[in-house]
């Protein structure tokens, strides 16, 4: 028998509906198996006493109570806290991780000439700075309950290591320059591809229960542009060790590089600093190629400031 | 000119009633199958969507929509390799996971007999890998991701609180072995890799004991 032609016409539709089932049923690129399990590579000079070896007595209690802070900030040191971060968010494990700018990697370090603001800090100044620029809140005052605690914390948490020596794993890992200029463009697909699943399209971070999961990258819940974070050298070194989370060390520099710049190429709050202009104020706090405060990034000048 | 009416209107009839035809409804499927060889789903998944903790069928009310949307798929493209499912999913029409996928999200999500929480070491491993994760291991904590008591976070997080020890473990092992590999970033995979059989026994235990409901936040 020949075949007529709307068996032919048929035939056709069947095939168009199996190669259309077959496309919906071959894996994704997303989901190849995984590449060889990789480490990260924490290298650490420091291996901090155990939570477990907080003590009970008074001066445990202040530590306590730094720790508390430290991973839920908001919460703990309320009327400080102008954004939705906390410590925790950047000095990943409760301070304790190396190549995330560690407690104890600070704490030894002080007292410090800083050309930040051109004077000898103490930890407890340093600290301060902290909560204007990267919690976007205020200073608490010298002596407030919240700089006892974590600096009684950080000092617990340094127990043993030499003074004024920084021990590795100190700070966030300093990457070699990229071999091309961060780009924004590139940063965004790197961003789309591996942050914005937990950061969110925006980079608006994610809420549950009252408590924020995975923290605002940019605008007005996240660090301002007087945070250290702020620096591209800073975020790309932070992301290349700790990002994705468990993920560290899989992206690769010039990756690191871009997503930082596409990062920080957003709109954040104002520089606490601000004054006059934004010429001005970027002359007087971020005169550097890492900052891109006052740059234009994608066809808009930074450093308007967002609102709360 | 009254024939060609009829004529219209019956074509309208007719797709208005095949228009009808491709809209699934996800309770119908649930409760009594595609009629083209998907099974109901309440047959494992009990009929409030709670689940049956002793098989390790886990619960579906409640769970985010677009999370349960991309289980389905990764069944059938086999991403996530489960012998029970893949031949369900492979008889429902995308309009039918669609449907289902919605119709599971919106359940409530019904209230289960308390399970007990483990105690000693169990407990402490748990709590810890749970709340602090085991870092000097490159492990984060599981809220870190699945938020708060484990009640999930947004669409590609489920929330862990209140599955049963089975099934938790199961996920967990089938991660460990590979026989599931639709993580997005590969993030399980990879945390899977660092945990032992104890850790897996104990974790499961510990999310097992968490209350499901009190923790479950309408989504936006």
């Amino acid at each position: 028998m020949k075949p007529s032609p709307w068996m032919m016409i048929g035939a056709l539709f069947l095939l168009a509906a199996c190669n259309q089932k077959a496309q919906q049923a071959a894996p994704s690129v997303a989901n190849e198996p995984a590449a060889a399990a990789t480490s990260p590579k924490h290298a650490s000079g420091f291996e901090p006493p155990a939570d477990s070896s907080i003590p009970s007595d008074d001066f445990g209690k202040q530590i306590a109570l730094g720790r508390q802070i430290f991973i839920d900030t908001g919460r703990y040191a309320k009327g400080y806290v102008g954004n939705q971060l906390s410590c925790e968010n950047c000095h990943l494990d409760a301070g304790r991780l190396a190549q995330s700018a560690p407690l104890w990697g600070a704490y030894p370090m002080y007292p410090a000439y800083r050309s930040k603001n051109h004077h000898v800090n103490t930890f407890a100044e340093r600290l301060q700075g902290c909560f204007q620029y990267s919690m976007n809140g205020k200073a608490p005052p010298l002596g407030d309950d919240v700089l006892v605690a974590l600096e009684a914390y950080a000092y617990w948490m340094s127990k043993g290591e030499s003074i004024g020596v920084a021990p590795l794993g100190h700070g966030y890992p300093k990457l070699p320059k990229p071999a091309q200029a961060p780009d924004y463009a590139r940063g965004e697909s790197v961003f789309k591809r591996d942050c914005a699943l937990c950061h969110g399209d925006n980079g608006q971070g994610q809420q549950a229960a009252g408590r924020t999961v995975f923290p605002p990258l940019w605008g007005p819940q996240s660090f301002n542009w007087g945070a250290g974070m702020e620096r591209l050298d800073n975020a790309a070194g932070f992301i290349k060790a700790n990002m994705p989370l468990s993920r560290g060390n899989t992206l690769t520099d010039q990756d690191a590089w871009d997503v930082a710049y596409f990062m920080n190429g957003h709109e954040r709050p104002q520089d606490p600093r601000f004054h006059g202009s934004i010429e001005e104020t970027r002359k007087a706090y971020h005169d550097t190629p890492d900052s891109l405060y006052g740059a234009t990034v994608n066809g808009k000048t930074l450093g308007e400031g967002v609102l709360k | 000119m009254n024939s060609l009416r009829l004529v219209l209107l019956a074509c309208c009839v007719l797709i208005a009633k095949s228009a009808l035809a491709g809209t699934p409804d996800g309770a119908t499927i649930a409760q009594q199958g595609n009629g083209h060889g998907a099974a109901p789903c309440m047959a494992c998944h009990g009929a409030d969507g709670g689940g049956q903790a002793a098989a390790g069928f886990p619960r579906l009310a409640g769970l985010p929509q677009a999370y349960l949307r991309k289980q389905l798929e990764d069944f059938a493209n086999g991403s996530r390799s489960n012998a029970t499912m893949q031949p369900v999913v492979m008889s429902l029409t995308d309009a039918e996971r669609d449907a289902v996928a919605e119709y599971y999200s919106k359940l409530p999500v019904p209230s289960a007999p308390p399970v007990k929480t483990p105690d000693g070491e169990a407990a402490h491993v748990a709590q810890t890998l749970a709340t602090r994760g085991r870092w000097p291991n490159g492990l984060p904590a599981c809220e870190q991701c699945h938020g708060p008591s484990g009640g999930g976070v947004g669409d590609h997080f489920p929330p862990l609180a209140g599955q049963s020890v089975l099934y938790i473990s199961n996920a967990l092992h089938a991660w460990k072995q590979g026989a599931r590999h639709n993580d997005p970033l590969q993030l399980m995979q990879t945390v899977t890799s660092k945990l032992s059989e104890a850790d897996i026994a104990a974790i499961s235990a510990w999310y097992a004991a968490q209350p499901a409901s009190t923790v479950k936040e309408a989504q936006p």
